[in-house]
């Protein structure tokens, strides 16, 4: 990697209590630059998706801030794709992937929904409903909608933890070559250490509840990643030693 | 899976055709006078003879119970979305929604004859019992919306408008379809029920109306067609309903896939 790009977001001591006392994020810091993939890993009610929701304007921080590097560049352009698809099960894929579009008012003139469908390799299926779609293909129409706006930070909520390996490790490539495709900035919640090591520039361990950042692991592997280093000697250590750190991580916890 | 729906349509008729014969058997063999319980065939004969009567009769149920089956839809609908956006308006009213709705309607029939005109307490009648079906339904549509789909219609700033139309009202259209055909059982009860009510004091002209003048003057067999047309109206709307609920839903809602095996 070259110079270091300038941040696109930065947490600042952020911290959420939810309104029945449950602390999910305790001093939460987390500086993400542009065009990086950096994946937040921990157990499951370690404020991952916490922290995410923050970020995307879905919950408000109690504490602390959230610093935007540009003034407008605000929760307004942030893709976000939920563990579940969400799609809207009465209308069709291409309406649904449409909804940022048509929510903001603005015509698809220049075949945003086309190119995003074109992207994850759903353009025959257009016009098909949710409902006939695989597990894998539905997650790919909830991306295609969370690309249409072209957004700089795209935010992912543990995406693929309900499908099976196969599907997983495709859709892992296939969301690999996008990133490196359209240069987007992506933060990516998972549980998993083997999805984390493979996606990511940079994983963020995670503290059981209240969320705390325990450590930061750089995966300075090369991209393109696929198969071959999916095998690798080198990715085993990696997750040895991103394992190692997220049980040190949860022998912390009080 | 042929014979499976073959079954489905020979079985009913077989048990209707055992009832009539039964009932036909019974009437011939014991001699009953048709005062009391008249034959299939007279009652057929009836339904023959008195059918310009009995056609306008029906007529006139129908125009009630459809008027008031659009005046429940309409209401309930719009007090449920109203409900939905203003939480202010849906704590002072919907107790009293409920109570409109526990009340029986044949009890509060009587009361709406003396401030109403006829046509219209028959209606209001209708309305009140039909309504709250549409109102209690499509209320828990639009409650039971997919949190996270609210969620993504936050962080691309929609309007509670846009909310409403392009989420809550598509994700509420199956609970809002049951309700309707709900409803429009309803109206029909609703309807007759004011007009049994109203009674031969009544000026109604309906099939109510006419099943009790009937009774008073002892014609018995046109008792029989009336309630049969009757029943075979309540079967005609509940199918009607049923087909447009399907008709909306076949592409995308559980209720109307069916399943391959």
């Amino acid at each position: 990697m070259s110079a270091p790009a300038p941040a696109i977001v930065t947490l600042r001591n952020v911290g959420k209590t939810f309104e029945r006392g449950t602390v999910a994020l305790g001093g939460f810091d987390l500086s993400v630059r542009d065009g990086e993939f950096v994946s937040l890993l921990g157990p499951s009610g370690c404020g991952k998706s916490t922290a995410l929701r923050v970020i995307a304007g879905l919950s408000e921080a109690s504490a602390g801030a959230v610093e935007w590097a540009d003034e407008k560049q605000d929760a307004g352009r942030i893709g976000f794709v939920f563990q579940e698809p969400t799609l809207m099960p009465w209308t069709s894929v291409a309406n649904n992937v449409r909804l940022p579009l048509k929510l903001a008012g603005a015509e698809d003139n220049r075949g945003a929904v086309t190119q995003a469908l074109d992207r994850v390799g759903l353009s025959e299926f257009a016009g098909a409903f949710p409902r006939e779609l695989s597990g894998g293909m539905k997650m790919r129409a909830s991306i295609a909608r969370a690309l249409v706006t072209e957004p700089r930070l795209l935010l992912m909520d543990e995406p693929f933890a309900a499908l099976d390996e196969i599907t997983r490790f495709k859709l892992n490539n296939d969301l690999l070559a996008l990133w490196q495709m359209l240069k987007r900035t992506v933060i990516f919640v998972t549980h998993s250490v083997f999805e984390s090591v493979y996606l990511s520039q940079r994983i963020v361990v995670m503290t059981p509840r209240p969320g705390r950042v325990f450590t930061e692991i750089a995966i300075p592997a090369p991209y393109p990643r696929d198969e071959a280093f999916r095998t690798s000697a080198n990715y085993a250590g990696f997750c040895r030693l991103v394992s190692e750190a997220l049980s040190k991580a949860m022998a912390g916890a009080p | 899976m042929s014979f499976d729906r073959a079954l489905r349509i020979v079985l009913p008729i077989v048990v209707l055709a055992l009832v009539v014969w039964s009932w036909r058997a019974l009437v011939h063999a014991f001699a009953i006078p048709s005062y009391v319980l008249p034959s299939p065939g007279l009652v057929a004969r009836t339904l023959v003879d008195d059918a310009p009567m009995l056609v306008s009769s029906l007529w006139v149920t129908l125009v009630i119970t459809f008027e008031a089956f659009l005046l429940a839809a309409f209401g309930g609908v719009l007090l449920a979305v109203l409900f939905n956006q203003l939480r202010a308006i849906e704590y002072a009213f919907y107790p009293y929604a409920v109570v409109l709705q526990v009340t029986p309607i044949v009890a509060i029939a009587p009361l709406l004859l003396i401030y109403l005109p006829q046509p219209l307490a028959v209606l209001a009648c209708a309305w009140i019992v039909a309504f709250f079906p549409v109102l209690a339904n499509t209320t828990l549509g639009l409650n039971s919306v997919d949190h996270n789909l609210l969620d993504l219609f936050k962080l691309y700033k929609a309007s509670r408008w846009q909310v409403l139309w392009n989420l809550k009202l598509p994700a509420a259209l199956p609970q809002m379809l049951a309700g309707l055909r709900i409803a429009g059982g309803l109206s029909l009860i609703g309807a007759v029920v004011a007009e049994i009510a109203a009674g031969t004091a009544g000026a109604g002209s309906g099939l109510a109306y006419r099943i009790a003048i009937s009774a008073y003057q002892l014609k018995i067999p046109r008792m029989f067609a009336a309630l049969l047309l009757l029943s075979v109206a309540g079967i005609a709307i509940f199918f009607a309903l049923s087909v447009l609920s399907h008709l909306v839903l076949r592409r995308w809602h559980e209720s109307a896939l069916g399943r391959e095996r």
